[in-house]
């Protein structure tokens, strides 16, 4: 009872990065919490699916199996949340904050009174006093995220209805196998006591997805331009840059607003999170929106021609210079030393 | 057929796009004061997919639904000017400090006074917070279905059409009347304002505005009923005191604080041929690169 619930996000039979990233996270606050992990999975041919769970501390895996649940569709997937949550009484629900759990989320929050925070940057547990009604609250979830297009960071608390609700963007969270030989049970749902006839009437009847080619968030170097790129050939460079050292090529917000870059490129509070060991910044001033989504790489180097660019302070290495002059020395100095 | 009732839920929202230093005070709180007041840019996108819908489909009616301070009123002749044929202004000191789930109650009790519609439009998200959230509340406190994320709408008959703007890609949905949409940035953009309409409208005020603005318009309102901007309190809504405003919001707040990067001590270097070859040399040995 009163255990963590994380929605997992399914498509093929396959969960969703995001989502075993929210089951990484959950299993360190259900250690937190002494209580159990559990991972919600409604789809359509799921069979074996627990078994991408148990190695992330999962020990519940609850299914709703039934071919008219995927693709997703907001109200039987919210059905299926609304009863569960009623009936188990988790203390805490996550769910990635992506198309889907942004649809789903406040959907279950409002329908079941519960508040719901989207898109945190980072969840903690503690203690919260309510100094007005002199009442002390222990254990709850602090639902960190950036408030007011990035300027300030602000910790929400639910302290009296439940579940605590968050979302949190795909990359946010790691990503880390706890034992291979962990193992939990299944539980079956049977669906059709979970949904409704009524629930179906939205119907999809195309989808175009794509793979993204994009891979930031499993390339160890990244080489990131901003506005100081100054045009798309200034990207050629860029990514002529990247073939040579093996890295991936991320924007700002900025350059990718100009037209220099594509926007699943894009790093930053609204873009993907990412933490490789090397990040080269070209041309980026460094505002709080885009050092949310790098501030955590192992190493960073800055090049600006501006000496007081923001991003310089939390750069191990500055270059002073301009980003036409660095990206051609760059590699010229790689070939050179690799030879 | 004779049309549809659409309601278009619209916020005022600071410009938080265009923060300066100024907007920030020296407690790390935001001053709301320096930060100009708009028409949230998505609850334009919304607008304007109402509006074609209105045009497409003779006989709809488009009302614009927002919830405020008395400044907010703004807004609604904003979307006059746009072409929208009347506006509410929901506004009371019960409903100050609500979260999302406190204001998608409110909006839900006033849709419910003004009359249940045939399609509730809103905006993707509200850049303030962020947060996605009121559109589907609201969808679920009225049982309307909802699609999020429109860039696209049709309606044929009684089927709507909507395209989708996903992560990863599109997706079309079919479904049926009543319904909720959320609109994304990236659906076509509002059109201006028209000239004619600014004419027409440019004197519409609620009664707050005018009782406050020391004029006998009274006259003027009887004879033009369509100027007035209609405000909507707690007490004119089968409302719960309990799920209004702050007693009504399950999220608190209880810490803001401004960011602060954790400062390195840096190597600053000239982009000079000797620096970055002693640069490139160094990842390349301590295996960063290569
Ligand atoms: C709600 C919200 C969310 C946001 N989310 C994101 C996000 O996810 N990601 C993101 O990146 N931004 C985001 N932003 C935008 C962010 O605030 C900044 O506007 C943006 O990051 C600035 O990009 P930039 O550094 O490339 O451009 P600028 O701030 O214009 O900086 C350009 C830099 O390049 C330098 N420069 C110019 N020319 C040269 C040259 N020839 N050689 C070397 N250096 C040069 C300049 O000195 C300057 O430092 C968000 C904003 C808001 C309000
Ligand atoms: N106070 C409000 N008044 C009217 N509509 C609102 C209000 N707050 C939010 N909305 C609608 O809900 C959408 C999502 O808002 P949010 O959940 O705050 O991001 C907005 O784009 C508006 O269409």
């Amino acid at each position: 009872m009163n255990n963590i619930f994380v929605y997992c996000e399914v498509e093929g039979g396959v969960i969703a990065d995001v989502s075993l990233e929210l089951c990484t996270k959950g299993r360190k606050l259900a250690d937190q919490l002494h209580c159990q992990l559990e991972a919600v999975v409604i789809g359509a041919n799921l069979s074996g699916v627990e078994k991408q769970l148990y190695p992330y501390g999962v020990d519940v895996v609850n299914i709703a199996d039934d071919p008219r649940l995927e693709p997703y569709t907001t109200l039987p997937h919210t059905s299926v949340m609304i009863q569960l949550i009623r009936e188990e009484q988790p203390q805490i629900a996550l769910m990635g904050a992506t198309t889907i759990g942004r649809d789903l989320g406040p959907r279950v929050s409002s329908a079941l009174h519960s508040g719901l925070t989207a898109d945190c940057t980072s969840l903690e547990i503690g203690d919260h006093e309510d100094k007005k009604n002199e009442k002390v609250y222990k254990d709850l979830l602090y639902q960190i995220r950036p408030a007011f297009g990035g300027n300030i960071i602000a910790t929400i608390v639910n302290p009296d209805c439940r579940p605590q609700m968050a979302t949190v963007r795909e990359g946010v969270m790691k990503k880390e196998i706890l034992s291979k030989h962990y193992v939990g049970t299944v539980k079956n749902l049977e669906v059709s006591r979970y949904v409704n006839d009524s629930d179906f009437v939205v119907s999809v009847i195309e989808r175009h997805m794509e793979k993204s080619k994009v891979n930031l968030k499993g390339s160890s170097i990244v080489i990131t331009g901003g506005y100081g790129v100054g045009s798309r050939e200034g990207f050629d460079q860029l990514f002529e840059l990247a073939s040579v050292i093996g890295a991936e090529v991320g924007a700002s917000r900025a350059a990718v607003d100009a037209g220099f870059a594509d926007h699943d490129r894009q790093i930053g509070q609204t873009g993907v999170t990412v933490r490789p060991k090397l990040y080269i910044a070209f041309g980026v001033s460094g505002q709080v929106q885009h050092v949310a989504g790098m501030q955590e790489s192992s190493m960073i180097i800055s090049v600006n021609n501006d000496p007081k660019a923001p991003i310089n302070a939390i750069a191990d290495y500055v270059i002073q210079g301009d980003v036409n002059d660095v990206v051609p020395k760059m590699i010229k100095y790689y070939k050179k030393n690799t030879k | 057929m004779n049309g549809f009732k659409i309601i278009v839920l619209a916020k005022q929202v600071p410009d938080t796009r265009n923060v300066g230093k100024d907007a920030m005070k020296e407690d790390g709180t935001v001053n709301r004061a320096a930060l100009p007041a708009i028409f949230n840019p998505e609850d334009l996108n919304a607008l304007e997919q109402a509006l074609r819908i209105k045009e497409a489909h003779p006989g709809s009616t488009l009302t614009i639904l927002t919830m405020g301070p008395g400044r907010a009123a703004d807004i609604i002749r904003e979307a006059l000017f746009r072409g929208a044929d009347d506006g509410f202004l929901l506004t009371d000191r019960a409903f100050a400090g609500s979260d999302t789930l406190a204001t998608s109650y409110a909006l839900a009790k006033a849709i419910e006074k003004i009359g249940r519609p045939d399609l509730i439009v809103c905006g993707r998200q509200a850049i303030d917070g962020d947060t996605a959230q009121v559109g589907p509340q609201v969808a679920e406190k009225l049982g309307f279905p909802q699609i999020t994320y429109a860039e696209e709408v049709n309606i044929e008959g009684d089927v709507v059409r909507v395209k989708r703007r996903l992560e990863r890609g599109i997706e079309i949905v079919k479904a049926s009347l009543p319904l909720l949409i959320t609109v994304n940035g990236s659906a076509p953009e509002c059109r201006p304002r028209n000239a004619r309409m600014v004419m027409r409208y440019k004197k519409a005020t609620t009664l707050t505005e005018r009782q406050s603005a020391n004029e006998d318009y009274l006259r003027m309102y009887t004879s033009h009923p369509y100027l007035n901007i209609e405000e909507i309190g707690f007490k004119d809504l089968d409302a719960n005191i309990d799920d209004c405003g702050l007693a009504g919001s399950p999220t608190k707040v209880k810490k803001i604080e401004n960011v602060v990067f954790q400062a390195k001590e840096s190597m600053v270097m000239p982009a000079t041929d000797h620096h970055l070859d002693a640069l490139m040399k160094e990842l390349i040995i301590n295996h960063t690169l290569g």
